[in-house]
C-alpha cells in the first residue's frame, strides 16, 4: 500500500513542474498549459488527503476545482486569442506594454 | 429737542452715507457729475450741521461698548464732542466743502468714472477725519487715523497711470506707516498700564495725579511718532513735498483740513498727557521749531509753486508743533484753524494759476496778475496771512504761538521760529513776485478760472480777513512781551523787503547770494540729503534684506526641495528596472517569495 506521502510528493514534483512551465515558457499556450498543471497537483493533494482522512469534503473541492480549471482556461484561450488578433504574437516576452 | 450727541453724529453720518451710496452704487458712481453733486450735497448738509453744532457750542459724550469682555468692554466707540471737536468739525467740513465744489470745475475733463472715484475717496477722506476729530479715545482714534492714512494715499495716487504719482502715493502711505508702528505701540502699552483707552479718563487719572505709569515718557514719545509721521515732522517730512503729484484741490484738503492737521490735533486732544512728560514736550518744541526752519529754508529755493506751498505747510506744521511742545497748545490749534484757512486758499489759487498756464514752475509764469487779478489778489490775501501781516488771521495765531514758545522759557526754538517767520514772508513774497509780478514768459493766454473755483478762493479769502479781524477784535494779549507784536510785523516786512529787492526791484542778484550761501543754497537745494539717506537706507537695508531673504530662499529653502526631488526621481530611475512589463518576471517574484516564506517557516518558526 502506497502512503500518503507518496501522493504528497507526485503533487509536489507536478507542481513544480507547472510553475517550471509557467517560468519558462515563452509561448502564453504554454504558460496556461503550466497553470494546468499547478491546479492538478493541487487537485491530486485534495483527492489523497480525501482518501486518507476518510472525508469527502476533498472530492468535493477537486469537482468544483475542475469546472473552474474549465472555465478559466475558456477565458485564458480567449484573452490570447485577442492579443494575438491585435499584436500579431502570443510570445509573452513581447506583450510588455505595463514596462516602467 | 435734539440730543447733542445726534447733530454731531448727523456731520459724521452724511459723508459715510454719500461714500456707502457712492462705493455700492455703481452706476452712480461712474457717471461722474451726479456723483459729484452726491458727495457736494452730504458736504453741505454736514457743513450745516457742523456749523450748528460750533454755533450751539455742544459739549457731549456718548460712547458705545465695541469689544464685550469680562467686567466691561474692552473698548468703546462713540462722541466726544466739545469746543476743539466743533471748531475742528466746521474746519474739516468746510474745506472738504469747498474742495469738493472746486474740483468740479479743477477735474472737469476727467473722465465720468475718474470723476466718480474721486468723490468716492472724497467722502471717504471727510467721514475718516471727522471719525477721528469726534473720537472719545485712543483706539477708535487710531482707526480713524489709518482711514485718513489710506484716503490720502487713494488721493494723492489718483493719477495712478503716473508712475510719479503712484509713487508718491506709496512714499506717503510708507512714511506716515512709520510713525504710526510707534503710535500703535504707544496706544496699546498705555492702555495696558492704565486699562482704558478712553481720554475722559485718562485725563481724570492725570488729574488725580493717578498717572503715575513707569515709562509714561517712553509711552507718550511713541504716541508722538504717530503725530511726527502724520504731521510731516522732521525726519519724517520727506513725505509731504512729493505728495504734490496728487491733483491740486487734493493737496489743499490734506494740508489744509485733513491728515496733516491730524497729527497736531492729536497732541492738543492729548495735551493733559502731554503735559505729564516734560522731556517729551521739549523734544516736540524743539523739534518742531527745528521742522519749521528746515521746511522754510528749502521753501526758498524751490521752483515748484505747489512744492513752495508744501515746505511751508510743514514749516506751519512745526509752529504748531512748537507751540504744542511748549505748554501752548490751544495757541498751536488756533494756528491750526487759520493755517486751515488760508493754506487751503493758497493752494487752490495755485491750482488756478496752474490750471490757466499748465506748468507748476514759477520761473515759467510771471505777470498773472494782470492776466488773472482775482486769483492774484486772493493769492496775495491768503500770502499776507501766511507771511503774518496784520490784521490777516496768521498773524495772530503766529503771534501766539511766538508769545507761547517765549513764555515756556524756549530760546532756541523762539529763534528758529522767529527766522521762519522771516523766511516765510521772503519765500512767500518770492512766489508773488516771481509768479505776478514778473515778466511775462507764459506760453498761451492765461485767463481767469471758471466761477466754480473762483467762488471758493473768494469765500476763503474773506473768511481769512474776517477771521483776522474777529482776533484781533477778542485779542487779549496781555501775558505776551509788548516787543512781540512789532517783532513779528517787522519780520513780516523784513522778508517782503529782502523779497522785493531780489526778485522785483532786482538790487540784490539771486544768484549772487546763493553763490554767498553756497553751502546752504547746495543743501537746500537737495532737501539736505533727508530723501537721499532715505533713498540710501532704503537700497542698502531694505533691499540688502531683501536679497539675503532672496538668496536664502533660492538656495536654501528651494535648495532642500530641489534635493529632496531629485532623489525621489534617481530613487524612481533606479526602480523602474524592476517594472518589467513582463508577466512571467512577477511570476518569478511570487515564487521566490512564496520560497522565502517557506524557508522561514522551515527555520525561523
Amino acid at each position: 500500500m502506497i502512503g500518503l506521502p507518496a501522493y504528497l510528493v507526485l503533487g509536489a514534483f507536478v507542481f513544480s513542474i507547472g510553475l517550471f512551465g509557467v517560468l519558462t515558457r515563452r509561448n502564453a499556450v504554454g504558460i496556461l498549459l503550466g497553470i494546468e498543471l499547478m491546479l492538478n497537483a493541487v487537485n491530486i493533494n485534495f483527492v489523497a488527503f480525501a482518501r486518507f482522512n476518510g472525508d469527502l469534503t476533498g472530492l468535493v473541492f477537486t469537482l468544483f476545482t475542475i469546472a473552474i480549471t474549465v472555465a478559466e482556461v475558456a477565458v485564458g484561450l480567449a484573452i490570447v486569442i485577442a492579443i494575438f488578433r491585435v499584436r500579431r504574437t502570443v510570445e509573452a516576452d513581447r506583450l510588455d506594454l505595463l514596462r516602467g | 429737542m435734539l440730543s447733542p450727541v445726534w447733530l454731531p453724529l448727523f456731520v459724521l453720518g452724511m459723508p459715510f452715507v454719500a461714500f456707502v451710496l457712492l462705493a455700492v452704487v455703481a452706476p452712480l458712481r461712474r457717471a461722474g457729475s451726479p456723483a459729484a453733486l452726491v458727495s457736494i450735497g452730504a458736504t453741505l448738509l454736514a457743513f450745516a450741521a457742523a456749523l450748528a453744532v460750533w454755533r450751539g457750542a455742544f459739549v457731549a459724550e456718548t460712547t458705545w461698548a465695541w469689544i464685550p469682555a469680562d467686567g466691561g468692554p474692552i473698548a468703546t466707540v462713540g462722541l466726544l464732542v466739545d469746543p476743539l471737536s466743533n471748531a475742528m468739525l466746521v474746519l474739516v467740513t468746510l474745506v472738504s466743502l469747498l474742495v469738493q465744489i472746486y474740483s468740479l470745475a479743477y477735474l472737469g475733463d476727467e473722465r465720468p468714472a475718474s470723476l466718480g472715484r474721486y468723490y468716492t475717496y472724497q467722502s471717504l477722506f471727510a467721514f475718516s477725519m471727522l471719525g477721528l476729530v469726534l473720537a472719545p479715545g485712543f483706539l477708535q482714534m487710531f482707526v480713524f487715523w489709518e482711514l485718513v492714512g489710506l484716503c490720502s494715499y487713494l488721493l494723492i495716487g489718483y493719477w495712478y497711470e503716473r508712475p510719479a504719482a503712484a509713487r508718491a502715493a506709496v512714499k506717503a502711505f510708507w512714511i506716515t506707516k512709520l510713525g504710526d508702528i510707534g503710535f500703535i505701540i504707544g496706544i496699546v502699552l498705555l492702555w495696558s498700564a492704565t486699562g482704558t483707552f478712553e481720554f475722559t479718563e485718562l485725563f481724570d487719572k492725570a488729574q488725580e495725579h493717578a498717572l503715575a505709569i513707569k515709562g509714561l515718557p517712553t509711552i507718550m514719545f511713541l504716541i508722538y511718532l504717530g503725530a511726527v509721521g502724520k504731521s510731516a515732522q522732521f525726519p519724517l517730512h520727506v513725505w509731504l513735498p512729493d505728495a504734490m503729484e496728487g491733483p491740486t484741490p487734493v493737496s489743499a484738503l490734506i494740508h489744509a483740513a485733513t491728515m496733516v492737521t491730524a497729527g497736531v490735533f492729536m497732541v492738543t486732544r492729548t495735551e493733559p498727557l502731554f503735559a505729564m512728560v516734560p522731556e517729551v514736550l521739549t523734544l516736540i518744541a524743539w523739534v518742531g521749531a527745528f521742522t519749521a526752519l528746515l521746511a522754510a529754508t528749502m521753501a526758498c529755493v524751490e521752483d515748484d509753486i505747489k512744492r513752495v506751498l508744501a515746505y511751508s505747510t510743514i514749516s506751519q506744521l512745526g509752529y504748531m508743533m512748537a507751540a504744542a511742545g511748549a505748554g501752548a497748545a490751544y495757541a498751536g490749534f488756533l494756528h491750526l484753524l487759520t493755517h486751515g484757512l488760508f493754506k487751503a486758499l493758497l493752494f487752490l489759487a495755485a491750482g488756478a494759476v496752474i490750471h490757466a498756464v499748465g506748468t507748476n514752475d514759477i520761473f515759467r509764469m510771471g505777470g498773472l496778475f494782470r492776466a488773472m487779478p482775482q486769483t492774484g489778489v486772493v493769492f496775495l490775501v491768503g500770502t499776507l496771512a501766511l507771511a503774518g501781516v496784520p490784521p490777516l488771521a496768521g498773524f495772530f495765531s503766529k503771534e501766539a504761538v511766538l508769545g507761547g514758545v517765549w513764555e515756556a522759557h524756549f530760546t532756541g526754538p523762539f529763534l528758529m521760529l522767529a527766522a521762519t517767520a522771516l523766511l516765510t514772508a521772503f519765500y512767500m513774497f518770492r512766489v508773488v513776485f516771481i509768479a505776478f509780478f514778473g515778466r511775462a514768459h507764459a506760453g498761451g493766454h492765461p485767463h481767469e478760472a471758471p466761477w466754480l473755483m473762483r467762488g471758493p478762493l473768494w469765500l476763503l479769502a474773506a473768511l481769512t480777513v474776517l477771521v483776522g479781524i474777529r482776533l484781533g477784535g477778542a485779542e487779549g494779549h496781555d501775558e505776551t512781551p509788548a516787543w512781540l507784536v512789532p517783532l513779528s510785523i517787522g519780520l513780516a516786512f523784513a522778508g517782503f523787503g529782502l523779497a522785493w529787492a531780489m526778485y522785483q526791484r532786482g538790487a540784490i542778484d539771486p544768484a549772487r547770494v546763493a553763490t554767498v550761501l553756497g553751502p546752504l543754497d547746495y543743501l537746500a537745494r537737495r532737501r539736505y540729503g533727508i530723501d537721499a539717506l532715505y533713498a540710501g537706507l532704503y537700497r542698502g537695508l531694505i533691499l540688502g534684506f531683501s536679497r539675503l531673504i532672496g538668496w536664502i530662499d533660492r538656495y536654501i529653502v528651494d535648495g532642500v526641495l530641489n534635493v529632496l526631488s531629485a532623489l525621489t526621481l534617481r530613487g524612481g530611475q533606479a526602480l523602474r528596472g524592476i517594472q518589467s512589463g513582463r508577466a512571467q518576471d512577477y511570476v518569478y517574484g511570487v515564487a521566490f517569495g512564496m520560497l522565502l516564506l517557506i524557508v522561514w517557516a522551515q527555520l525561523w518558526r
